[in-house]
């Protein structure tokens, strides 16, 4: 284990939907659920983020913004779907502005269910999501990027 | 006498001290917001992890205006702590921000701007305060050297108390603490995402934590300097003072630029002068 998984900064944004699952995400933050104790802090910056935490669907008009938020993160980073919102479409899967789920732009790591997903389980999946972290973080460092990080 | 030793256990142990003070401010910050809290040792996690990452360069001036930041404050802490000329300290501490400064407008970024311009801001805040701290000291001891004013038995804090509140004030901008932390925030969410630091990603930014890890532990040292006559006062001092910071960092919410620049200009500043102006015009009756 790394210090990777011991820090993880959240990008969270919220692609579209209900808005429940959003507010549960920031429930994660409130003295109840307090995920810093792991470390994990709610950054409003792609450049500082480790972990996308996406809840709703994506429909026409956040396509490209998603595209550009994931872009802008610096390797190694996962992708948390949270809602079934942002796993598959869910109940607005149908409409005609809707693209459907996260996974149709960018790759999704770690699938959140729930409609609203609890903060139990979404702070399970950002617990899970460490672990692909540092899988990524294996593989980034094999080929000739040894070291920090390496540049782009 | 320049003691080379003290600033090489500055260069060391300094990164340390300042983490580890980072840690304590977090721990606490978070049992008066009701929560559990980080571990102790995060902020030395965070920066492992930040070295870890990809370094998105946005322009590779960058790279030179966060090392240079690096470089002047860690120059700096360390000429103070061998006891060389508070001004210079003082120049290249500034000279320092003005680096972070270039850093965040080196890149279009509207986020990076704002912080830059709000960083010059506070710049402009401080500065005069720091200055007037240094020329209260000179007043009481005659020197400008640090070792001499650490030397002398001088109870400097009776004779400064408008300089040493003053100087507190602006240890709030120092420090990055609501309600001055208006360029960036160590706390999640601003409005200005992540103001100067914002365009700064990976080992860079990690730079940029050690150094303001340095600039702490180099301020914290300057409140020791009001205390130097004993050692014990000054420790307190420092603990009062740093504890008073975080209070008060969880007890207000962000200010205006304006509000900051009243504050230190008007509020401090007031304080620092009335405390020279009486200190000058009781020269010949108290014994300094
Ligand atoms: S999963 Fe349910 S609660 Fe969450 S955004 Fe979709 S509709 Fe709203």
């Amino acid at each position: 284990m790394t210090h990777l998984s011991k820090s993880p900064w959240i990008l969270h944004y919220d692609a579209s939907s209900c808005n429940g699952c959003d507010i549960e995400v920031l429930a994660c933050l409130t003295p109840l659920y307090d995920v810093e104790r792991f470390g994990i802090i709610n950054t409003g910056n792609p450049k500082h983020a480790d972990m996308l935490v996406i809840t709703g669907g994506i429909n026409e008009q956040n396509r490209a913004v998603v595209k550009n938020l994931f872009d802008q993160m610096p390797d190694p980073k996962v992708v948390v779907a949270v809602g079934i919102c942002a796993c598959t479409g869910g109940v607005f899967r149908e409409c005609y502005n809707i693209a459907g789920g996260v996974d149709c732009i960018i790759p999704v790591d770690v699938y959140v269910p729930g409609c609203a997903a609890r903060p139990e389980s979404i702070i399970d999946g950002i617990v899970r999501a460490l672990s692909v972290l540092e899988e990524k973080k294996a593989k980034l460092v094999k080929p000739e990027r040894a070291g920090s990080g390496g540049e782009r | 006498m320049i003691m080379v030793e003290y600033a090489l256990l500055f260069i060391v142990l300094a990164p340390f001290v300042g983490g580890l003070v980072a840690g304590i401010d977090r721990k606490l910050t978070a049992r008066m917001q009701g929560r559990v809290g980080p571990p102790l040792l995060q902020p030395f996690y965070d920066v492992g992890k930040l070295f870890q990452k990809e370094q998105i360069v946005v322009t590779p001036s960058q790279h030179f205006y966060i090392l240079s930041y690096l470089v002047f404050i860690v120059a700096s802490g360390a000429l103070f702590f061998a006891g060389g000329d508070l001004l210079l300290v003082i120049f290249a501490f500034t000279l320092a921000h003005i680096f972070l400064v270039l850093g965040a407008y080196s890149s279009y970024s509207p986020y990076s701007f704002i912080g830059a311009e709000r960083e010059l801001i506070q710049i402009i805040a401080y500065e005069p305060m720091i200055i007037l701290a240094a020329v209260g000291m000179y007043m009481v001891t005659k020197s400008f050297f640090v070792w001499e004013i650490m030397a002398s038995s001088l109870p400097l804090i009776l004779y400064l108390p408008g300089v040493f509140l003053g100087f507190l004030m602006v240890l709030t901008i120092k420090l990055r603490k609501s309600p001055f932390d208006l360029s960036t925030s160590h706390h999640a969410h601003q409005e200005i995402v992540k103001g100067v630091t914002t365009e700064f990603s990976g080992p860079m930014l990690a730079r940029v934590e050690i150094a303001h890890w340095y600039e702490n532990v180099f301020l914290l040292g300057f409140i020791y300097l009001f205390f130097a006559w004993n050692p014990v006062y000054g420790i307190i001092a420092i603990i009062v003072a740093y504890l008073l910071e975080i209070l008060i960092d969880n007890t207000f919410s962000r200010g205006t630029w304006k509000f900051t620049l009243k504050s230190a200009w008007i509020i401090a500043g007031m304080m620092g002068l009335v405390n020279l102006g009486v200190l000058y015009y009781l020269s010949g009756v108290v014994p300094v």
